[in-house]
């Protein structure tokens, strides 16, 4: 069992690395992995291609790896915190709560006479409260969130009604706030800015340390909230730990990446899957990984078509949530 | 090891039980029978630390449950609940070492004690062979043994459990009480299981705590068929436990 394990992070580690490299080699200009590995240890290659790789791809492999993480560990503290196999930050409507902040930031602000400056922080912070927010409201009515019915029909509920809102707003916003709120809606990894991603980093490294903190209450939560508070967890401070990092999670992924769907629902399942296992000290590194390695992969499928990530990240995700769906009918029935 | 102090709990706007003082020993194996819906699982739950809306005391080996941390009742009480757990992709035997978090540290890394004690709770339901199998392929009964090993695994010197019997055959259901049992008897625990099987509580238990209509009669099982209470509860113009009860004094 042990050596399973071993064997699968080191091959998921490497599989990461491999997929982060080929991330940066590949693009407009081809660039050979050996060249970008000589760029990234400032080792000897042209100055033209160490340039490319530095300043322009690695902050998106960068945050594609981050975003790839956060998303999956979120949705994998959400499955196990709400005991419901389609949990995730966007089937529970947190990264609508997070888009509806965004939203509210880019389009509301300019309403107001405020400048909607695109300060990172701002973008962030509207997200975060945006996310926390409907995580508030899940909790608020957590006791029916067992039934898959219901947490499908009320993550339907917030998309629909942060859309009409968003809708209002665009309605009622000026044509140059308008166009930055529809280009982030699209959903990239390649918009972030390097202001943006010293919020981002210290914000998904923040949110996953908290995570970390939360595996051995996860693994109470596993047998639902009476039995893990009967095995001595604190469940109030567990809760709070656990909203505050998905809300960082996803949130700041949301903020700067827009909404991404699939990930966060999907690679927990992969990652169960591959290691045969509920318990969470392997699922959260194991999650990380999965996710990562997934989305870079999502990252470069979308650059050599040129097509947007968030279609490749669901044309990937249906068919795992597809089996979800038909193994959970067949355990029931 | 528990008493109960004018302890009156209710259900939205209906008192269950009031006023009632009585207490559970060690050693002892205590059936817990009433009617549907009479407040037998509102009671486990109070006692467990699940359902603080009470008046009244519930006293656990002299300190009120509620000055204690979750951390610290969970080292006194351990209780299996009527929910059919059933985690896939976890073995049996993580299963039952879940049982040892109160002991473990931020990671729940066992130590070898642990490991040495969810091995002696697996054996002590019988269970040696499913160790490595995950609950998904097993029976009721089978899911239920691994539940209650992992609460011995919580080493506590009360254990708690809401109808146990609920989905098992006869044998099995006698087989899991008289397992109950040798727990309470050689392991010195105080255990108090709820459960509509009469013939089981009156055969296999010490005493049986009987809710009725707010009150709580707690007799020896003797006692408790001389008393009349049973009859007087259970009895319907196509049931006799004349016979019933006959049968089943030793």
């Amino acid at each position: 069992m042990r050596t399973r394990a071993s064997f699968l992070f080191i091959v998921l580690a490497a599989l990461t690395l491999f997929l982060f490299m080929l991330d940066l080699s590949v693009g407009a200009v081809a660039v050979p992995l050996r060249d970008v590995w000589a760029a990234l240890t400032g080792g000897d290659c042209p100055r033209t291609t160490a340039k490319i790789i530095l300043n322009i791809r690695l902050i998106k492999a960068v945050v594609a790896l981050l975003a790839g993480a956060a998303l999956s560990v979120s949705g994998l503290q959400m499955q196990t915190l709400f005991r419901n196999p389609l949990a995730g930050p966007y089937v529970l409507g947190i990264s609508s709560g997070a888009s509806l902040g965004v939203a509210l930031f880019i389009l509301g602000a300019p309403l107001f006479g405020m400048s909607a400056s695109f300060a990172s922080l701002g973008i962030a912070g509207a997200a975060w409260i945006g996310a926390a927010a409907v995580l508030i409201v899940i909790a608020a009515v957590g006791h029916r969130i067992k039934d898959i019915m219901v947490i499908l029909i009320l993550g339907m509920m917030f998309s629909s009604g942060v859309g009409a809102i968003v809708q209002i707003l665009q309605y009622l916003s000026k044509e140059e706030s308008l166009k930055a709120f529809v280009i982030w809606t699209m959903g990239s990894l390649g918009d972030v800015t390097l202001s943006q991603l010293y919020v981002l980093v210290p914000a998904v490294m923040i949110g996953l340390a908290v995570a970390v903190i939360t595996i051995k209450p996860l693994n109470l939560l596993l047998f639902g909230e009476e039995y893990a508070i009967t095995m001595g967890l604190n469940i109030r401070s567990s809760r709070g730990l656990l909203f505050l990092s998905t809300t960082l999670l996803a949130g700041t992924v949301t903020a700067f990446c827009g909404p991404i769907g699939f990930i966060g629902l999907a690679m927990p399942h992969v990652t169960r899957m591959l290691f045969d296992n509920s318990d969470h000290r392997i699922l959260i590194p194991g999650t990380v990984l999965t996710g990562a390695s997934v989305l870079l992969l999502c990252d470069l499928v979308s650059k050599l078509f040129t097509l947007p990530v968030n279609a490749i990240t669901a044309l990937l995700g249906i068919p795992v949530v597809v089996w979800v769906v038909l193994r959970n009918k067949s355990v029931t029935a | 090891m528990i008493h109960l102090k004018d302890f009156s709990i209710g259900f939205g706007s209906r008192t269950l039980l009031d006023k009632v003082n009585t207490s559970f020993g060690k050693g002892q194996l205590t059936a817990l029978i009433g009617r549907n819906g009479s407040g037998k699982s509102t009671l486990l739950r109070a006692i467990a630390g699940l359902n603080r809306q009470y008046s009244g005391d519930i006293i656990l080996d002299g300190k009120d449950i509620r000055s204690l941390t979750p951390d610290r009742l969970a080292r006194s009480l351990a209780f299996v609940t009527t929910e059919r757990t059933r985690i896939p992709n976890l073995r049996c035997e993580d299963v039952v070492a879940i049982g040892r978090s109160p002991y473990t540290n931020w990671i729940g890394r066992m130590q070898d004690i642990d490991r040495h004690i969810v091995s002696d709770a697996i054996r002590s339901v019988g269970m040696e062979g499913y160790a490595g199998r995950t609950m998904d392929t097993m029976s009721d009964g089978e899911c239920q043994r691994i539940m209650i090993a992992r609460a011995l695994a919580q080493d506590t010197p009360v254990m708690l459990l809401d109808e146990p019997t609920s989905f098992l055959d006869m044998p099995n259901r006698y087989e899991l009480v008289s397992l109950l049992r040798t727990l309470a008897h050689e392991k010195a625990k105080c255990v108090l299981f709820s459960t509509h099987e009469l013939d089981v509580a009156l055969r296999m238990c010490d005493s049986i705590a009987l809710v009725d209509n707010g009150a709580l009669h707690h007799l020896s099982v003797t006692e408790m068929v001389k008393s009349g209470h049973i009859q007087r509860l259970f009895s319907s113009p196509d049931l006799s436990f004349e016979e019933l009860l006959w049968k089943n004094r030793k």
